[in-house]
Parts: C-alpha cells; structure tokens; sequence
C-alpha cells in the first residue's frame, strides 16, 4: 500500500526533490508549553463529523490543557466560508483539513497558509506526497466507491463498473453526493470525467439519481435501504458502517476508483498558532494516523500504520489518477456541467 | 423638541437605517457588473440562464400550491374550533400553536424520516400492509415540497381565520338566524363574507412563506433535483461566489412581497369589512350532533401531519441507529444523544448563541415595537404613519434577502459586523419587528385614550402615564409580543444560514449542517431538546407576567 500510494502521490502531487529545510518544525517542550499557554484551537475540517470529533478527542486526551473545537463543513462549502471569513478580515480558523487537495493550490497561492512541516512527514512520509515548500501535507487518503445493500441486490446483480449503473434496471435506485459541497465529490468527479467523458455523467443522470449532498451521507442513505446502491461516496463511511454489521457492501469499479487525499494544513493569520503547528504535527504522528485508519477508515501515508484486517489493500485497488493542479484550473467547469446534467 | 418628538425622529432614524441599509446594498449589487460599473447583465442572466430562470418559476408555483392547500385545510378547521361544539376545541387551538412554534426545517427532516419513498416509515408500512412495489408518497418530490410546506403553513392560516372568526360579534349572525336562514346558510352567507379579509391575509402569508423559505426546500427539493429561488441564491454563494447574480435573483421575490401585500390594501381598502358595533354576545355554535365524534376524528388525523407523527420520528430517531429502522432492541442506541452533549463541540456554543439571541432581539424587539405601536397610536400625522411603514416594511423582505443585504453591508467597511452575533441581532431584530409591532398596535388599539388623558389631566407627565397606566394595561400584549419574537429566532434559517460564521453558529444552521450529512439522529435530538427549552422559555416568560393562559398569537 505504501508504494501504491508513494507512487501516485509523485505523480499527482507538485514533486520537491531537495527538500526545503526552513519549515520543518519538530514537537518540542517549548511548542507544547507555547501551545497549552494559547489553550484553544479551532480545527476546520470535512473529515466526518464524528471522525473529526474521535481525532479532537484524542488529542485533547494527549495535551489535555488544550480545547479543540471542530468546524465540520463539506470541503467546498468549508472552501467557501474560509474565503468569505477572510474577504472580512476574521481569522477564526488555526488549522484545516480539506478532501479537496486543490484547496490548498488556492490557498497558497493567496498567502493564506503557513509553512509549517512537521518533521514527522519530512523524515517518514514519501517523497512528493507533501508540499515540498511546507505548505500542507497528506493528513488522510481515501476512495469514493460504489457501494450496495445486499439485502435490496442480489449477488448476480452487483454492478462491477460504473458502466453498469447505465443499465435501465437501476433507474431511481441510486443515490449520490454533491460535488458543490463535497470536496470528495468534486474531486471524483473530476476523475471520472476525465477518464469515462462527461457524457458518461449525462446518461448517469438521466437514471433519476437521489441528489444527496455530503459524501458521508450515500452509505446512510444506502443502509436505510433508501436507495439499493450509491454512485459514490466515503469508503471510509462504508468501512466505519461494516464494522458495525450494517448491510453495506463495497465495488471497486473495474475503470478505477477515484483516490482523494485530504492535505491539512496551518493558516498564517492563526490566533493560535503553537497549538495549531501542535495539533497539526500530532495529527501527523504514528499514533494519530493509526487511530484515523483504525477508528476513523481512511487511509495513510504514514509508513509505521498497519491497515486492519478485512479491508482491500490499497495495492490491489485499481485506482484513478488524482491531479488536484487540473482540478484547481477546472473547478467552474466541472460545477457548471454537473449543474447542466444534474440539475442542482 | 418634545420628548415625543425627539423620541419619534430616533426611532424613525434607527428605523429607516435597519431596513434601507441592507436593501440599498442589495439594489447597488443587483445593478453592478464585476468592475463596479452600472449593467442589467445580472438580470438578464436571470432571465437567459435557465439554471437561474427554472427556480423562478417552480418557486410561482410552489408558492400558489401551497397558498391553495393551506388555505383549503385551514378554514374547514378554523371554522370547526371557532364554531361548532367539537369537543376538545381548545385542545386544537393549543395544539395548532405548538406546530406553528415547530420549525420548518424540523418538520421536512422529520418527514423525511416518515415519507422518503423506500426508507420512510410510512412508505414501508404501507408496503408491508399492501403488498405494493410502490411508494405511497415520496417526499423528495414537488408534490412532496408542498405538503410539508403547506403542513407548516395552515397554523398560520388558522391563527389568523380563528381571530377574525372570534372578532365578529354573534349578533349580526343571530339577526340572520331571526330572519329566518339556516345555520348552513348563515355561515356560508354571512360568517364567510365576513372573514374574507382574513381567508385572504391568510392566502397571502402561506404564499409568502412558501416563497421565502430556504429550509424545506434545501432538505426536499435538492434530493429531489431541482431547486427554488431561495436554495438558488444560497448555492451561488459557493465558491466562486456571485454576490451581484444572488442580488439580482433575490429582487424578483423583493417585488412580489411589495406587489401581493400592495393588492391586498387595495382590496380591502375598497371593502369595508370594519364591524362596528359595541359589546356583543359569544357566537353561537354549531351543534354536530352524531357528527361530533367523526369531526373530531377528522381534526385529530389533520393534527397527526404538523405534531403527532413528525415528534414521534424525531423522538424515535434520536434513539435508533438507522432513523427508519424498525423499533427493536438491536436498533435501539443512546449514541446520538451522547454524540449531541458528549462529543459534538459545537452543541453548547450553538445553544448559548441561540438563546442569547433570542432572550436579546425578544426584549429589544418587544421595546423597540412598543415605542412604535405608541407613537402610532397616539399620533396621526405622516410621521406617526411613515413609522407605521417603517415597522410593517421588512415584512415584504424575505430573510434571506435580507441575509444576503446584510452580508453585503456589513462584510465590508466602514462597519464590519460578518462574524459577530450583531449582525443576526440585527437581522432577527428586523426579521421579527412587523409581527411584534402588530401584536402591540392590536394592544394599543383596544386601549382608549381617555385612560391617559385622565391621568394627565390629574398632573402625571407622560411617562408616569405610560408607566403606570398604558403599561400594566398592556402587559399581556407585549409578553405575547415578546414570544412570538423569542419563537421566531429560534426557528430562523433563512438569513441565519448566510449571516452566521462558525462562532456565531445558531441551532437551526448546525441542524442544517448536520442534516448536509446525513446524521438525522443527531438532529433529532437536538431538535427536540430545542423545542423543550423553547416551550420552558415561553410558558415562563407567561407564567412570570401572571398573564396566565398563553398568548394569542397573531401571525401576520
């Protein structure tokens, strides 16, 4: 899995060989005696609300003299009230955490971030996987899948392709989030589009799909037995429900699954920035990272953390190729065309 | 100058800056092109874009739906409590007030949970009892928009046709009787002509309230795949966001309200409906006989709708792992309500804000529409009726028009209220002003002069008259104000979704949040825990007054 990851992540991501020195920062006394005198943090993220509460948890279980609150958006939703609080002049966010990589291309690109890179991803994480300049890293990865409910489809009937959900048998039985709200979304449709054609994304809409906007909510929807399958939407979810016992079921398309990586990083303008280079340098530990795939399903780049057992390894996955530079360039178009076929 | 005078020219300055501020912004954005220059480019997308021009028109007529149905549902029930003998009459007045304090967006979520054509519970139920493939009713639907909508709206409607019903005296209904009609033909001949005023007040606000709400059709119409003007202007404000088009789709819905209420002073100014006349008896009722029991059956199924069923899936959703699920050990769970106090650090902010903006714009609004139901009252020049305007006039600014006025106005210099609870007191202040002022002009209306001109006659100044005399006499009135205030926060999305940062997150925007992804458990419970402490408020703010039977609320 580390390999499949490091390699697409060279690929995908604005590759440093030399490696800047200047923002590398390691968790020492004084950051920790410098972030508990701060004592707050607000935390900005579009991880699922309840993983970004269990994450907040944890670290204010390690560093108990400090008060994490969660700001839970979809990416782009998120993406929006940063820039509307900034436009204003208020810095309320210390950290963020985005399923849209692309935010982070915008965000630096205005000076909004710091360079801050925990010594923990310079020293472990793989090349190429993080900004070479500090600027943000891979916090989290995770894939939009199909997913079903075997208790609504039979086994014979399970879609192995995103060609399949085409068939006229699955009008108004699928369900999928919102690429306005959802950065996961966005990004996934950006891959597919790219990879089957935007009039893959025409006929998919002609098949009366339930428009649900956070890519948390089609597992949900699909375990209610709202809708038998979704289009797409957080393995993660799907992982966290399974273990549970819920009657959810994962496809990894046979064109490919779209990979999303979620980058975290620190804003400039902080209130409390020791706690937030604290926070976000924890975030990027062994121990954070493992509680994140364990209790939370994603997946990591961190090379020490062991995927649990049951779930497919990265490396077995066909996976689509993320590029967040092109969606950077191509947001309004994908916003607009999805608009045009899907109505909302 | 007087103190009346000084008085007057404050309030009418404060007045005039509330309301012309955020519209002025509106109009200016509306009419600006990206470099600032003058264009209708903004009006003309509308027009062109059917992205833009499609809400527009589901909007007419979901509003005109909602308007028919409401209406349809409520005068039947209104004349049933107000004029027959049903048993439990007064039970259904109370219950109508209690779905009216429910919001909007709560009740669409919970009929999600009820309705959602496979998962719902009614839908299952009705499979598993007909044996039907079929959904029953699908509540991501237009269809479905105008049930719930219009679900949320008749308590309007009612409120208002019960207070006309009870306004007109039995004797000219009795003088019919004496000459001869029929009970049937009384009602219809003369009871009905005389609440025509009402019945049309009473289509008006279901149309504008079906027009300017942002939450049911945020949580229905999207699944569903379309959207309404309201669910339009807020998704432009996404990244990248297109203020001057928001402004410019916000204006059509500006000038309808102005337009409809415009036509109905034509229409009544024309008709006098004023029923003059002194003291007169309680209104005779209708005897149902063997009907009674079906009548009453009837009415209780009408109240299942608003109350009885949504409370239950809400109550059974906080406390299920899947909301729908069926009722059994195995989905029986306390997780959300641990999610809620436990875990989810945004619960005790939300609440905190909440209140404290509900407990402020409640004092200063019922103040605020005092001062003005005062002046008013006791003045008839252009003055005393331009602040009658001024105080009437955000009436016909839908909330998240005004949100997006007060976005523009206050996101920029001089004054920079985006991110502080201001700038939603200073919405939910305007927001609430009309309802609050007519509740206390009503107050002031049944209150004679002579009882001030007695007092002043006898040496008081005029604000010992006021508080001695014109204030005890009115404390029903401005606790009654006071409530419809504190309950009209609360359950306010529409500007709050646009106005509110994340420290200033209000209840109804974190259920909003929650409910973009999915955790209808979670909302449950912070749904009915809402509404407990809204109910605690109220009956303690008419219990403290001594005023002892609850409001009459006056919805319009």
């Amino acid at each position: 899995m580390r390999h499949a990851l490091a390699t697409i992540a060279a690929l995908a991501l604005i590759s440093g060989s030399a490696m800047a020195q200047g923002p590398v920062y390691a968790i020492t006394p004084e950051l920790e005696a410098a972030a508990a005198k701060e004592g707050n943090l607000v935390y900005y993220s579009s991880i699922d609300v309840k993983v970004a509460e269990a994450l907040a948890k944890a670290f204010e279980k390690r560093y108990p003299a400090i008060k994490v609150r969660v700001e839970r958006n979809g990416a782009e939703r998120q993406f929006s009230k940063i820039g509307q609080e900034y436009a204003s002049k208020i810095y309320n966010v210390d950290t963020v955490n985005s399923s849209d990589a692309a935010h982070f291309i915008y965000w630096k690109r205005e000076g909004w971030l710091a360079a801050a890179l925990p010594e923990e991803v310079a020293k472990r994480y793989p090349a190429g996987s993080f900004d070479a300049e500090g600027f943000y890293a891979p916090m989290r990865a995770s894939l939009s899948v199909i997913a079903y409910n075997p208790t609504l489809v039979k086994a014979e009937e399970v879609p192995k392709s995103f060609q399949d959900l085409l068939d006229p048998k699955w009008k108004g039985k699928l369900v999928k989030a919102h690429p306005g709200y959802s950065g996961t979304i966005l990004t996934a449709t950006f891959q597919i589009s790219r990879d089957l054609g935007w009039d893959y994304l025409e006929k998919l809409a002609g098949q009366q799909i339930m428009q649900v906007q956070s890519s948390t909510e089609p597992p949900r929807k699909v375990i209610a037995g709202e809708r038998a399958v979704m289009v797409d939407g957080n393995e993660y979810n799907v992982f966290l429900a399974q273990e549970k016992k819920s009657p959810i079921a994962i496809v990894y398309a046979s064109e490919g699954t779209p990979l999303v990586i979620g980058p975290s990083g620190v804003m400039k303008n902080a209130k409390n920035p020791n706690a937030a280079r604290l926070f976000h340098a924890w975030s990027f530990s062994a121990e954070a990272q493992q509680l994140a795939v364990t209790e939370g399903g994603l997946r990591s780049f961190h090379p020490d953390v062991k995927e649990p057992a049951g779930r497919t390894p990265l490396s077995q996955i066909k996976l689509m190729k993320d590029d967040p530079a092109a969606v950077d360039q191509q947001v309004e178009e994908i916003k607009k065309r999805y608009l045009r076929y899907f109505k909302t | 100058m007087d103190l009346s005078g000084t008085l007057l020219a404050a309030t009418g300055l404060f007045l005039a800056a509330l309301i012309c501020l955020p519209i002025a912004w509106l109009v200016a954005f509306a009419f600006a092109g990206r470099d600032g220059r003058p264009t209708l480019a903004n009006f003309q997308a509308l027009v062109d874009d059917p992205t833009l021009s499609e809400p527009l028109v589901t909007t007419m007529s979901l509003s005109l739906a909602v308007a028919i149905a409401a209406v349809a549902v409520a005068t039947p029930l209104a004349w049933i409590v107000a004029r027959t003998d049903m048993p439990g009459r007064r039970w259904v007045r109370l219950a109508m007030t209690a779905s009216f304090v429910t919001p909007p967006f709560l009740g669409a979520i919970a009929w999600e949970i009820l309705a959602a054509p496979n998962s719902g519970i009614i839908n299952k139920l009705w499979r598993d009892l007909s044996g039907s493939s079929e959904a029953l009713f699908n509540v991501y639907s237009f269809a479905g928009l105008v049930f719930v909508i219009a679900t949320y709206t008749a308590p309007y409607v009612f409120i208002v046709l019960t207070n006309a019903l009870d306004r007109i005296p039995a004797d000219i209904e009795d003088a019919a009787g004496i000459l001869g009609a029929g009970r049937w033909r009384i009602a219809l001949g003369i009871t009905l002509p005389l609440v025509l005023p009402a019945l049309l007040a009473g289509a008006l606000i279901a149309f504008l309230q079906a027009m300017t709400l942002f939450g049911s059709p945020a949580i229905l119409a999207i699944p569903a795949g379309f959207h309404t003007v309201t669910t339009k202007i807020y998704a432009l404000f996404q990244f990248p966001p297109k203020p001057e088009i928001a402004a410019a789709a916000a204006l059509p819905l500006l000038t309808v309200t102005i337009l409809l209420l415009w036509l109905q002073a034509r229409i009544l100014g024309r008709r006098g409906f004023a029923v003059v006349g002194g003291k007169s008896g309680e209104p005779r009722l209708v005897p149902l006989g063997v009907w009674k029991w079906p009548v009453l059956a009837l009415v209780l199924m009408m109240l299942a709708l608003p109350l009885f069923l949504p409370y239950l899936a809400l109550l059974k959703a906080a406390f299920s792992r899947v909301p729908s699920g069926p009722i059994s050990a195995a989905n029986l769970t306390f997780e959300n309500v641990n999610f809620v106090f436990f875990e989810f650090s945004q619960t005790q902010r939300a609440f905190a804000n909440t209140f404290l903006l509900a407990l402020a714009t409640a004092t200063a609004g019922a103040l605020l529409a005092l001062v003005i139901a005062y002046i008013v009252a006791r003045r008839d020049d252009y003055a005393g009726r331009g602040l009658e305007f001024l105080a009437t006039a955000p009436i016909a600014i839908p909330g998240i028009v005004l949100g997006v006025g007060l976005f523009l106005a206050y996101t920029r210099g001089p004054i920079v209220l985006y991110g502080t609870l201001w700038i939603l007191f200073l919405a939910f202040l305007t927001i609430e002003l009309p309802a609050a002022f007519q509740q206390m002009r009503a107050s002031f209306r049944g209150l004679h002069p002579e009882l001030e001109e007695a007092s002043r006659i006898l040496g008081a100044d005029r604000l010992t008259t006021l508080r001695r005399i014109t204030a005890p006499l009115l404390k029903s009135g401005v606790i009654a104000g006071w409530c419809l205030i504190f309950i009209g926060v609360v359950r306010e999305l529409s500007a709050a979704i646009i106005l509110a940062s994340s420290e200033t997150k209000v209840l109804s925007v974190v259920i909003y949040d929650l409910n973009e992804s999915g955790n209808l458990g979670a909302i449950a419970v912070i749904g009915v825990s809402m509404l407990i402490v809204t109910f605690a408020v109220v009956g303690l703010a008419n219990w403290a007054s001594g005023v002892g039977a609850g409001p009459r609320l006056r919805a319009s």
